[in-house]
C-alpha cells in the first residue's frame, strides 16, 4: 500500500506484479484513473448547488435534527469529474458487443432518451388532473395498443416495474380467476431450465412450486407435463422461447393441455425479442405474458434498472388485471381507470393496485419512440436479425465449443455452449473472463442451469457482421486456451480496472456502508 | 433502418455460412400455423427520426408541465430543482447502457456507486445498512412487511390511516395473497396523527407497525414513542418517508427508534415523471441483513489487493435461491439510484438542510396565505412542505376549476380516497423550494375566484 496523497485519500494500488508496469504515485495508469469514494473527498459543508441561506423560520412542534445528515458534498466540477471517472470503469452497449443471455442487450436509441424528457411527459405529476395529463396518457395508451396488438393479446396490465414484478402480475390474475370461480389451485409448474424469478414469484405469490423436466432436446417435456396436469394444479410458467434459445414448438399443445385440465398458461417474454413481429403469443394459447420493455423494447438497463414489465392478457384475465389503466373514450380523449371509476369501465373484477401511481411512465415513452421507429415492418426484420445473428454465432463456433443442442437445427436469439472438453480445471468461468481482456462483456454463465458450464450468447439484432467477426475471433482463440490449459487464461482477466474480486470475503463479513476507518 | 446494421449482402454471406436458405427458415421450429407471413396487419410501418419526434412531441404538448403553472401537488411525488448536472452524468453511456453488475472486474462504476448510494441512504434514513435500491416506495413498503414477517414469525401488521393509501392498497393486494392480516384504518382531518389508536392496537400477534413520516397529510407522528409500544410487544417498527428532503431537517426515523425504515426517492434526482420510474429506498438495522430483499453492494478486494465492490449475499436472491428467495426482485432502480445519488452528492448535507429549511419556508408561507382564504382552513399543527386544508365544497372539483386557471393547486383527498364522504373536502397542499412568491399569490387568488 502507498502513504497517503496530498488530497487525503490512500489510493488502493495493491501490489504491483511485473516490472514491466511500474507503479504510479497516484494508481492512476493514465487514461484508467482511480477514483475515491465521496467520503474520503467531500465533506458536509461543500454545495453544488446554489440554495437561499438558511435563515428561515422553522414552525414549533417538529423533531427538528440536531446537525445536518452527515453527507459528503462536492462542488458542481468535482462532483462530474467523479461521476465521469466512475462511469469509465464500466463496460457497456456503447463501448460493444455485450452478450448477456436472456437479457437482450441491444443498442438503446438517444431518440428515446430526447423524446422521453419531453415536458409534456417527463414534468407532470401522476396525480394532476386527468384534463391536463393528456399527452402522458395518450402515449401510455398507444403503447397499451401496441404491445396488445402485437401479441395478439385481450388487454394488458401496464403498471408492474420490471420483469419479476409482471410475473407477480400475472401469477396474480391467475390466482384472482380461480378464486372467482371458487376453484383454489396451489401448484405451479416450472421448467428446470426457468429463470430464477420465476419460481421466486410463484412462491411469493403463495403457490407451491414444483419442478417439470426437460426432453434431451431441451424442450418442455409435453408428456411429463401433461401427466402432472390435474385439479391442483393452477398453471404453468413457460419461458418461449426457452432459455436453451430454443423455440417451444409443443407450446399450442401445451396450451390445450393445461386450459383442458382447468388452468391457465403464463409465459415468460424475457426472449421476446426472437419472435416479435413475427409470432403472437396470443395465437398460442397463453393467458398472461410480462414483456420486458428493457429488453426487447431497447429502454436503457441502467446498470441495473429501471425496467418496465408491462402483462399482457387473454380475454380469460384481462377482467382481473390490476389498477389504474388508461382507455380510449368516444370522444378521442383518455381516461385513467382507477379505484373510484373501475365498475363504469367494466372492470370490477380487477385484482387491486401493484404500486403507487401509474407505472413506468419513462420507459413506456421511450417503448414507444423505439417501436414507432420500428413499425411492424422493422419489428419483424428485427427478430429475423436477432435470430440470424446468434445462429450465425452459433455456427461459427461449433466446431471449437460444445453446442449441446446444437445438432437439432437452428437455434432462437440466442446460442448455447458448454464447458465440455476444456482442461482439466478450466470452466466457463476462465474464458468469460477471458473475454474481458478481449474487449467484450461475458455472455451469461451457468445459465441455464441445465447445461453443464453454461454460456448462454445473445448477440442481438444491433450488432454488426464485423462486430460479430470480431467477437467470433476471440471466442475460437479463448476456446483454444481453454482446452489447452493455459495457465494465463485462469488468472484473467489481467487488464480491466479490477482483477478478480474475492466475493467470498464480501459475503462473509459484509461492509455494505463505508465507515470511518 | 438506422438501428440495424446488417446489409442485404451481409444477410445472404451469413445464411450460406448457418447453411440456411432464408431468415424466415430459422424460424422452423414455429409451427406453421403460429407463423406469420408477413408484418402484424393493423399497424404502421417504420418512420424516420424526424416523423416519431414530431409525434411525441405533439403528444407530449398536450399535457401541462409541472413547471409551466403554479404548482402545488405532492402526496407522495415532489418537484424539487435538479442540477442540469445530475441528467447529464446518467446519460453517459457507460451508466446508461450498463446492464446489472454481475461482472464486477468491469463494472466498478456502477458498483462504487452503489456503495456510496447505500452509504448515502443508510446515513439519510439513521439506518445502519441499506440496500442497492427497489422499485419504489409502494412496493418497498410492502417488502418491509413482509422482511418483518420474516424476522418476527408473526403475520399482522398494524398500518397507521397516515400511511399514503396506493401503499396500503398495494399491500393489501400482496396480502389477499401471503395471508397476512393488516390492521389499516383512514385518516381524519384532524391535527393529531393516530399514534394512540397505533399503539392501542399492537399486541403479542403484531409483526410490525407502519407509520408514514411525515404522513399523507403533512402531519409528524411520534415515531420514538410507537417505536417503544412496538419493542415492547416484540414487533418491529417500520416507517415510511414519501419525501426524503424532509429528513434535511426533521429526525431521522432510524434515530428515533424504527427497526426497518422505506421510502420514496423521488423527490431528489428523479424528477415527476408522471408516476415513475422512480426509486425504492430500504434501510434496517445490520442483524436483519440476511432478510433483506434486493441487491446488495459490498467492499472486498481484488487479486491484487485492491480495494473493489462486488453484488453480494446472493444466496438471499432468486437467481440463488429460486422459489426460497427472500423476494422475486431482480432489476431494480439502478439509474434513479444513480440519479439520487448525484444529487445528494451535489447537495452534500449543509445543501439538503438548506433546500428542506427553503421547501418548509414556502409551505408556512403558502399555509398562512390560504388560512385568508373564506372558508378555507388548515388542518395542520406542525407540518414539513405539506399539509391538508378543508375547503367549503368538494375539493375534487375545486382542483379542476383551479386547473381550468391554470393553477395545479393540490392534490383532493377525494382522489386518494374516493367515496369516504369525511375527506372529500380535503385538499393536499405542497410547497418546495421551486415554489415562489408569485406563485403562493396565484393560488390564493385563482381559489377566491373558484370558492366565491
Amino acid at each position: 500500500m502507498n502513504e497517503l496523497n496530498p488530497s487525503g485519500w490512500r489510493p488502493s494500488t495493491g501490489e504491483i506484479g511485473t516490472v514491466d508496469v511500474p507503479p504510479t504515485f497516484t494508481g492512476n495508469r493514465a487514461l484508467q484513473l482511480e477514483e475515491p469514494l465521496i467520503f474520503e473527498i467531500g465533506s458536509v459543508d461543500q454545495c453544488g448547488v446554489d440554495l437561499p441561506d438558511a435563515d428561515d423560520e422553522v414552525l414549533p412542534g417538529l423533531p427538528l435534527r440536531a446537525a445536518p445528515v452527515d453527507l459528503p458534498g462536492l462542488s458542481e466540477p468535482e462532483a462530474v469529474r467523479h461521476y465521469t471517472r466512475l462511469s469509465r470503469q464500466n463496460y457497456a452497449i456503447d463501448l460493444g458487443l455485450f452478450p448477456l443471455g436472456s437479457c437482450t442487450m441491444k443498442h438503446n436509441p438517444r431518440l428515446n432518451e430526447k423524446v422521453a424528457r419531453l415536458p409534456g411527459f417527463a414534468d407532470v405529476h401522476p396525480l394532476q388532473p386527468q384534463q391536463t395529463v393528456q399527452g402522458a396518457l395518450k402515449a401510455m395508451n398507444e403503447l397499451a395498443h401496441w404491445l396488445i396488438t402485437l401479441t395478439g393479446m385481450h388487454g394488458v396490465a401496464m403498471t408492474p416495474k420490471a420483469g419479476a414484478h409482471g410475473e407477480l402480475c400475472g401469477l396474480l390474475c391467475i390466482r384472482a380467476a380461480l378464486e372467482a370461480r371458487g376453484d383454489l389451485r396451489e401448484v405451479i409448474l416450472v421448467p428446470e431450465s426457468a429463470h430464477g424469478t420465476n419460481p421466486a414469484t410463484a412462491a411469493f405469490a403463495g403457490f407451491r412450486v414444483e419442478n417439470i423436466p426437460a426432453t434431451a432436446e431441451g424442450r418442455v417435456d409435453l408428456a411429463a407435463l401433461t401427466a402432472r396436469l390435474g385439479p391442483d394444479v393452477a398453471g404453468v410458467m413457460i419461458t418461449n422461447p426457452n432459455t436453451c434459445g430454443l423455440f417451444e414448438c409443443d407450446m399450442k399443445a401445451i396450451s390445450d393441455a393445461v386450459h383442458v385440465a382447468g388452468g391457465y398458461v403464463y409465459c415468460d417474454g424475457a426472449n421476446f425479442n426472437a419472435i416479435v413481429g413475427r409470432v403472437r403469443p396470443g395465437d398460442l394459447g397463453v393467458d398472461a405474458m410480462h414483456i420486458n420493455l428493457h429488453k426487447t423494447f431497447s429502454t436503457p438497463h441502467g446498470g441495473g434498472g429501471p425496467g418496465s414489465g408491462p402483462v399482457v392478457l387473454s380475454e380469460a384475465l384481462a377482467p382481473f388485471g390490476p389498477l389504474p389503466f388508461s382507455a380510449r373514450q368516444a370522444d378521442g380523449s383518455v381516461r385513467l381507470v382507477e379505484e373510484e371509476n373501475a365498475a363504469e369501465e367494466g372492470h370490477s373484477q380487477a385484482f387491486g393496485r401493484m404500486c403507487a401511481f401509474h407505472g413506468q411512465m419513462g420507459m413506456y415513452t421511450r417503448a414507444l419512440a423505439y417501436i414507432l421507429s420500428h413499425g411492424a415492418d422493422g419489428l419483424r426484420q428485427v427478430s429475423g436479425d436477432a435470430v440470424l445473428n446468434a445462429n450465425y454465432v452459433l455456427r461459427s463456433l461449433d466446431d471449437v465449443l460444445d453446442a449441446p443442442f446444437g445438432a437439432a437445427g437452428p437455434c432462437m436469439h440466442e446460442a448455447l455452449f458448454s464447458d465440455d472438453g476444456f482442461a482439466e480445471g478450466f470452466s466457463t468461468l476462465d474464458l468469460a473472463k477471458g473475454l474481458i481482456d478481449e474487449g467484450f462483456h461475458p455472455m451469461t454463465v451457468y445459465f441455464p442451469l441445465v447445461v453443464h458450464g453454461a454460456m448462454l450468447v445473445e448477440p442481438t439484432e444491433t450488432e454488426s457482421k464485423a462486430a460479430l467477426d470480431q467477437f467470433i475471433g476471440a471466442m475460437r482463440s479463448l476456446a483454444q486456451r481453454a482446452k489447452a490449459g493455459d495457465p494465463a487464461l485462469k488468472s484473467a482477466p489481467h487488464m480491466a480496472p479490477r482483477r478478480r474480486l474475492d466475493e467470498t470475503l464480501a459475503a462473509r463479513k459484509p461492509k455494505l456502508v463505508w465507515r470511518e476507518a | 433502418m438506422r438501428y440495424l446494421p446488417l446489409s442485404d449482402n451481409d444477410r445472404a454471406g451469413m445464411l450460406a455460412t448457418i447453411g440456411a436458405g432464408s431468415i424466415d427458415d430459422l424460424f422452423a421450429d414455429v409451427s406453421e400455423a403460429a407463423r406469420l407471413p408477413g408484418p402484424i396487419p393493423g399497424l404502421p410501418d417504420h418512420a424516420g427520426e424526424m416523423a416519431v419526434e414530431r409525434h411525441m412531441s405533439r403528444l407530449a404538448a398536450e399535457s401541462v408541465p409541472a413547471g409551466s403553472v403554479p404548482f402545488f401537488l405532492g402526496a407522495g411525488a415532489y418537484r424539487h430543482h435538479v442540477p442540469a448536472s445530475v441528467d447529464h452524468l446518467i446519460q453517459r453511456g457507460e451508466f446508461l447502457t450498463a446492464y446489472t453488475p454481475y461482472q464486477p472486474e468491469i463494472a466498478q462504476g456502477t458498483l462504487q456507486v452503489l456503495f456510496e448510494f447505500q452509504t448515502q441512504v443508510a446515513r439519510l434514513l439513521g439506518t445502519e445498512v441499506a440496500n442497492a435500491s427497489l422499485y419504489d416506495g409502494s412496493t418497498a413498503c410492502w417488502e418491509a412487511i413482509a422482511m418483518a414477517g420474516r424476522i418476527t414469525r408473526r403475520s399482522r401488521a398494524v398500518i397507521s390511516g397516515g400511511l399514503h393509501p396506493h401503499y396500503v392498497e398495494t399491500a393489501r393486494t400482496m396480502a389477499k395473497f401471503t395471508g397476512d392480516v393488516l390492521d389499516t384504518r383512514l385518516p381524519e382531518l384532524s391535527a393529531a396523527t393516530d399514534d394512540d389508536a397505533v399503539i392501542a392496537a399492537i399486541d403479542g400477534a403484531t409483526s410490525c407497525v407502519v407509520v408514514q413520516y411525515p404522513d399523507v397529510l403533512g402531519r409528524v407522528p411520534d415515531l420514538k414513542r410507537i417505536a417503544a409500544a412496538a419493542q415492547a410487544n416484540g414487533a418491529l417498527l417500520v416507517a415510511v418517508v414519501t419525501e426524503p428532503v424532509a429528513l434535511g431537517l426533521l429526525e431521522s426515523p432510524g434515530a428515533l427508534g424504527a427497526d426497518i425504515v422505506v421510502g420514496e426517492g423521488q423527490a431528489i434526482g428523479v424528477g415527476l415523471q408522471f408516476g415513475g420510474p422512480y426509486l425504492g429506498l430500504f434501510g434496517c438495522r445490520e442483524k436483519f441483513v440476511r432478510q433483506m430483499p434486493g441487491r446488495l453492494c459490498g467492499e472486498t478486494v481484488d487479486a491484487d489487493g485492491k480495494r473493489g465492490f462486488v453484488l453480494t449475499l446472493s444466496t438471499r436472491e432468486q437467481h440463488i435461491r429460486r422459489e426460497k428467495a427472500t423476494s422475486n426482485i431482480c432489476t431494480n432502480s439502478g439509474l434513479c439510484a444513480l440519479a439520487f445519488s448525484i444529487h445528494l452528492t451535489l447537495l452534500g448535507g449543509t445543501g439538503l438542510d438548506r433546500m428542506a429549511r427553503a421547501s418548509h419556508a414556502q409551505a408556512v408561507k403558502t399555509a398562512r396565505a390560504l388560512a385568508q382564504v373564506p372558508g378555507v382552513s388548515v388542518v395542520n399543527g406542525a407540518y414539513f412542505n405539506e399539509f391538508a386544508v378543508v375547503l367549503p365544497r368538494d375539493a375534487r372539483a375545486v382542483v379542476r376549476e383551479l386547473a381550468d386557471r391554470q393553477v395545479l393547486g393540490g392534490v383532493s383527498l377525494g382522489r386518494l380516497y374516493p367515496g369516504v364522504d369525511g375527506l372529500a373536502n380535503g385538499l393536499l397542499v405542497t410547497a418546495t423550494e421551486c415554489t415562489s412568491d408569485e406563485d403562493i399569490a396565484a393560488l390564493v387568488s385563482a381559489l377566491k375566484e373558484v370558492l366565491a
